[in-house]
């Protein structure tokens, strides 16, 4: 006879698994496939550009000059995406073109970020009238419209490549302060701070070793946040004629180079600005995911 | 709140000073100034005219003697001479700042009218379709470069279909001349109105005396304008900062590639014909309008928003 434990058949609820579709939905969501890939291909096409580009980006070649993309009927394999006013190649020139603002957003973003976070830390952690300091001057630099200072300072200083990359690290460092300040005054009060100062630490010691890990996180979020800025700012400096001087071939210029011939060769200025549009939202897709894996709070941003 | 406006009277007064200081700084502390007055034209000017220059520029003077002269200049009212043409500085910037006050105007009516609902309706009708597309244009809005899409707007609205004029003001109020630069210049304010308010609103959808509202029977519309409006409505004015450097950063783009005859465009030309000092004139301008509209927008904030004076 059957016992006290009753056996019952267990109800089965079928979980209907996942289709193909949705999963391969779920996983792009999840990494951040499109962006990587795009930015991959980026950076693979601007670190190699020298061995990949089809032409010389300075070679002028005038009897080819304003030749169509290779879809026009008088088009050929020869100028892929066109040829722009002297008859350079609108591809090699899109690539060069990569390999400057690639350069100059790392270089400049890299520079302002080490300083904005070492100002943010020394603000944050010593207080008092250095932190006021600090914090004014960073209240200042922000009312400031940077395009405007930029375009004087191009006036004065005749940009070249390390003045760009000068001019565009002043543009981030201020962005990191108040968020990196705010990190450590709440890192600050924690436990292992006081351990480690009661046991002797210098406060250098405690800045980098203790806080400074505690502050990676935001300090990356807002980095990836920032570098699709900085490709827009240097594209719109370099458009105005306040950037990198031609003939060196950078999307901005390319853009303002082609703006006269519109109606004959829209190819100049519209490729340039697809090759813009496509790496910013790529940069700003990856930056949102980094933001989500590592510091959500920072949503508003 | 007097402690609060004073403060903050204080950070807007050492901002333009700090403005003042840097375009001062660089144009005597680098090499010698006298070669920034050189005329754009690039013939040299006459031993004499070189030599008058260093009486002007008191360079025989300490430089903070210097930074005294030139801001007690210019704070008479002598803003100093356009280099291309010799003429005072002055009257040309009154003739130009109608043109670029219009439009700014123009843009920011329509992103308020269009951004705006658009927030609160993507709040309202979260997940839709329409939360969807408003999204995904808010994001492309600020990705996008302005400059590029002005050229865009001129190739398929003048050049590939004709419908509207690719350049100027025209004349007295022309319409058609003012939408694409319209447009274009309030595609940024939008993305940022619609991510603004739409946040806003869902965090006030949130609160507990919405949920009251609704359990006690009150009507949709009346839910959503009547309490939940008004307070997300105070949101944007923390984005106004940005909003207004998104306006000028916008007009010298879209003034640029639609040949408007307004101040932004006349520092663009300043840079490229190398006019210095008509482009640090500009600047210390525009400079001045941000500043201000920052300090408003604080004390306005903390008007609404008690809180924030105690910051």
């Amino acid at each position: 006879m059957q016992d006290a434990a009753i056996q019952t058949t267990p109800r089965v609820y079928a979980v209907k698994r996942a289709g193909g579709f949705t999963r391969a939905f779920n996983l792009l969501v999840r990494w951040p496939v499109v962006p990587g890939t795009v930015l991959s291909i980026l950076v693979v096409l601007a670190v190699f550009t020298p061995l990949i580009a089809p032409h010389e980006p300075l070679a002028a070649s005038v009897r080819n000059r304003l030749a169509p993309p290779v879809w026009y009927e008088n088009g050929t394999t020869n100028y892929l995406l066109g040829a722009d006013t002297v008859g350079r190649d609108v591809l090699t020139r899109l690539m060069y073109g990569a390999r400057i603002s690639l350069l100059v957003a790392a270089v400049a973003l890299v520079t302002g970020t080490v300083v904005g976070t070492t100002i943010g830390l020394i603000a944050g952690y010593y207080g008092g009238l250095v932190d006021e300091v600090l914090m004014r001057i960073v209240d200042v630099w922000f009312g400031l419209p940077f395009v405007l200072i930029a375009l004087v300072i191009a006036v004065i200083l005749h940009p070249s490549l390390t003045t760009m990359m000068a001019l565009l690290a002043l543009f981030t460092w201020a962005g990191f302060v108040r968020n990196v300040r705010g990190e450590v005054l709440t890192l600050k009060t924690r436990d292992y701070v006081s351990l480690a100062r009661i046991a002797g630490a210098s406060n250098t010691r405690i800045l980098l070793q203790h806080i400074l890990p505690g502050v990676t996180n935001t300090v990356l979020v807002l980095a990836s946040l920032r570098a699709g800025q900085l490709i827009l700012t240097e594209a719109f400096l370099s458009f105005l004629g306040a950037g990198i001087p031609p003939p060196t071939a950078t999307w901005g210029s390319m853009i303002a180079d082609g703006r006269s011939y519109l109606r004959d060769a829209w190819w100049i200025s519209v490729f340039p600005g697809v090759a813009i549009f496509m790496t910013v939202m790529s940069l700003n897709f990856l930056g949102d995911w980094i933001r989500d894996r590592l510091d959500p709070r920072l949503n508003q941003l | 709140m007097q402690s609060f406006i004073i403060r903050r009277l204080f950070t807007t007064i050492l901002a333009l000073l700090g403005a003042t200081l840097i375009i001062f700084s660089l144009s005597r502390l680098l090499g010698d100034p006298r070669l920034l007055f050189l005329p754009p034209d690039g013939y040299g000017i006459s031993k004499e005219e070189y030599a008058k220059l260093e009486a002007q520029l008191h360079l025989d003077k300490s430089v903070p003697v210097q930074y005294g002269y030139w801001l007690g200049d210019l704070l008479k009212g002598n803003l100093g001479r356009d280099l291309s043409d010799r003429a005072q500085i002055a009257p040309k910037l009154t003739k130009r700042f109608g043109p670029t006050l219009k439009l700014a105007l123009a843009g920011f009516i329509l992103a308020t009218v269009v951004g705006v609902p658009l927030g609160v309706l993507s709040a309202m009708k979260r997940g839709s379709l329409v939360d969807y597309i408003a999204r995904s244009l808010a994001l492309m809005g600020q990705t996008v470069p302005v400059f590029w899409v002005a050229i865009l707007s001129i190739l398929i609205f003048s050049v590939w279909l004709g419908w509207l004029p690719s350049a100027t003001m025209g004349e007295g109020f022309a319409i058609r001349n003012y939408i694409l630069p319209t447009v274009t210049l309030a595609i940024y304010p939008v993305a940022g109105y619609v991510r603004i308010v739409r946040s806003a609103m869902l965090d006030v959808l949130d609160s507990e005396y919405i949920k009251l509202a609704r359990a006690k029977g009150v009507g949709g519309w009346t839910v959503t304008w009547k309490h939940a409006f008004k307070n997300a409505a105070i949101a944007p004015l923390t984005f106004a900062g940005l909003l207004l450097g998104g306006f000028i950063t916008g007009s010298v783009a879209v003034e640029t590639v639609f040949a408007w005859p307004g101040l932004a465009r006349y520092a663009v030309e300043a840079v490229q014909t190398n006019n210095f000092t008509v482009i640090a004139v500009i600047t210390l301008i525009f400079t001045g309008i941000y500043v201000i509209a920052n300090f408003a927008v604080d004390i306005l904030y903390a008007y609404v928003d008690p809180r924030i004076r105690y910051s």
